[in-house]
Order: structure tokens, then sequence, then C-alpha cells
């Protein structure tokens, strides 16, 4: 990411606190404020999936699958954020070394 | 028991660990954004700047897959939208002045929203906004800058299954937001239309076409007639 890249990000994150803060409750109707709500688990689920099974915009299964389950299994068994992230590490790392 | 010393003490201890634990956090994302090859200034920049972790994870991991920065930023500022709504939910609650509500602005995420809204009283709340937004700022960022370092440390990323460290932060990320079955149409549907996108267009795309889940989701939401958000404020980041 370049610099100019990060501060449109950065502007355009502080815009939309800022958008809200002001506005209080006069913005946008309950069906807008619900949508936007619903963002969170569509884009975090599209990224799992990205990250996991996509190599040059084609489709590949191997070693992170691994790291899906653990993290998935991690998660479930309400572990903290770090413990989560380090297991599906190291399934990973331990599955590609033996692959 | 407005603002008592015992209530007070025991939200901003509450309000500085949780500030520690998304210190934590914010080692994870500057490993992860020094692997993406982000540079230091630039991550920092993200931290001290951006400063909505998910949103920051959001756009190193769409660069770290090959895609281009206006997909990063655009599937960021989607995810960074809910900031809003914190924003209006918080409005009342953060008092006069515009330099102080201006600087409100930049701490109204996940974490000091959820806080204060866990306060039984407009004092308390107020505090615990301060504290939290506070401790998650000073935090947030010297675990990045910690990250940045421990990333120059280990070297090759695959090696230690850093790849993987992405979409495992999602996983634990998304957790409560799929408590609701609204959450879960989205995330499903989501996630099939992100896979079947990929062999079609270019990198970063998918993830800005499975906003579009959002659609369907608030349709069963609608239906189900039940007027709250999926969990209106949620965990980590």
């Amino acid at each position: 990411m370049s610099w100019v890249a990060v501060l449109t990000l950065a502007a355009g994150a502080y815009l939309l606190k800022l958008v809200g803060v002001v506005a209080g409750d006069r913005f946008g109707t309950p069906l807008f404020r619900q949508a936007v709500l619903l963002m969170p688990p569509a884009l975090f689920a599209a990224v799992i999936m990205l990250q996991t099974f996509e190599s040059d915009t084609s489709l590949v299964l191997d070693a992170r699958a691994w790291g899906l389950l653990a993290a998935c299994v991690a998660t479930w068994r309400r572990l903290p954020f770090m413990v989560i992230v380090l297991i599906a590490m190291a399934v990973t790392a331990i599955a590609r070394l033996v692959s | 028991m407005s603002n008592s010393p015992a209530s007070t003490s025991s939200h901003r201890r509450d309000s500085i660990l949780l500030g520690v634990a998304v210190g934590v956090v914010g080692v994870t994302f500057g490993v992860l954004a020094d692997s993406a090859g982000l540079s230091p200034a630039r991550t920092m920049a993200m931290s001290l700047l951006v400063f909505t972790g998910a949103s920051q994870f959001l756009a190193v991991g769409v660069v770290a897959s090959g895609g281009s920065a206006v997909s990063a930023v655009t599937g960021a500022l989607l995810l960074g939208a809910r900031n809003a709504m914190y924003g209006m939910r918080m409005s009342p609650i953060l008092g006069p002045g515009a330099v102080r509500r201006a600087a409100a602005s930049q701490l109204v995420i996940d974490e000091s929203t959820a806080m204060s809204l866990a306060q039984d009283n407009i004092d308390d709340s107020r505090d615990a906004f301060w504290v939290t937004g506070l401790a998650v700022y000073l935090f947030w960022n010297l675990g990045t800058a910690g990250g940045v370092w421990l990333g120059d440390v280990v070297g090759e990323p695959a090696v230690w299954g850093l790849d993987a460290a992405f979409p495992a932060s999602f996983v634990a990320l998304i957790g409560p937001h799929i408590v609701t079955k609204p959450g879960q149409v989205a995330a499903v549907l989501a996630a099939a239309i992100a896979l079947l996108a990929v062999p079609f267009t270019p990198a970063g795309l998918p993830v800005l076409l499975a906003a579009l889940a959002v659609g369907p989701a608030l349709a069963v939401q609608r239906r189900s007639h039940r007027p709250t958000g999926p969990a209106g404020v949620e965990g980590v980041t």
C-alpha cells in the first residue's frame, strides 16, 4: 500500500467515525443501520476463504486449510485471540513440513 | 452509585485490561503488516491514524493476497462504516465541546463503545469511553510497534505458518457476529460468493462482491421481526 492509500484510508476511517458523532440519531434509516452492522460477518467470512483457499486468483487446497480447521476448533473452545492465532500458525507450519 | 469510587475503579480496571488484550492483537497486526511488505512507517501510520483494527487487518490482508490498493481501501472503509453507527450511539454520551468531540471521534471503535454502553449511568459511560479508548489507542500502537520489530526478527513468514495467522485472526473476530441467523446468512453467503468469484475476477474484487451477501441477510433479519442488530457491538477490534 502506498502512502496515498494509507492516508486515504486514515481520512475515510476518521470521517466515518466523525459523521456518526456529529449526526447523532439523525442519520440513516433503521434498515441502513442494520445493513451496515451486517457488513462485518460478510467481509470477515470472505477474507477467511480468500486467505485460506486463494493463490494467484485460483483456488487451492494446501497446508493453510489445516490451520483454518485448527482456528475454528480453538475459537469454538473459546481460547484467547493470541492462542487461536498461534495454534493455527503451528498447525499450518507442521502440515507444511510433513507434506 | 453514580460515579462512586468503587464503580469507577472497577470499570477503569476492566478498560485497561481490555486495552492490554487489544495490544496483543496489535502485535499480530504489526507482524502481518510487516510480512505483507508494508514499511514500518506506513504500518505505524495505519495504527496511529486509521485506528480501527478490523479494517487495518482487512486492508493488509487484501494487499497480501495480491489485491489492489483500491480494493483494500474500499473493503476497509465498508468495514469501518459500523463506526459511524457507534458514533451515532455515542454522540449524546460524549458531552459538549467541538474539540473534545473531534478528538473523541477517533476513539469511537468496537471496544470503547461496548465498554461505555455496559455502564449504568452517563458519567460512568463517558468515563469508560475515554479510559477504554485511550487505553486501546496506547496499547494497540505499542503492540503494532512490537509486532513490526518481531516481524523483522522472524524472517520468512511461510516457515512459521504466518500466512495462517490472517484467516485465524478473522475466525476469532467473526465469532460474535455469527450468533444471530442474519449474521450466519451473511457469513455463509459471503464465503460462497468470494470463493466462486476467485477464478473469474482480479484479486481484491471477491471481497467487495461478498458484501452483496448483506442483502439476503437483511431480508432474513426483517422477516424475523427483531429490531436488534447482530450483537450490536462486538468483541475484539
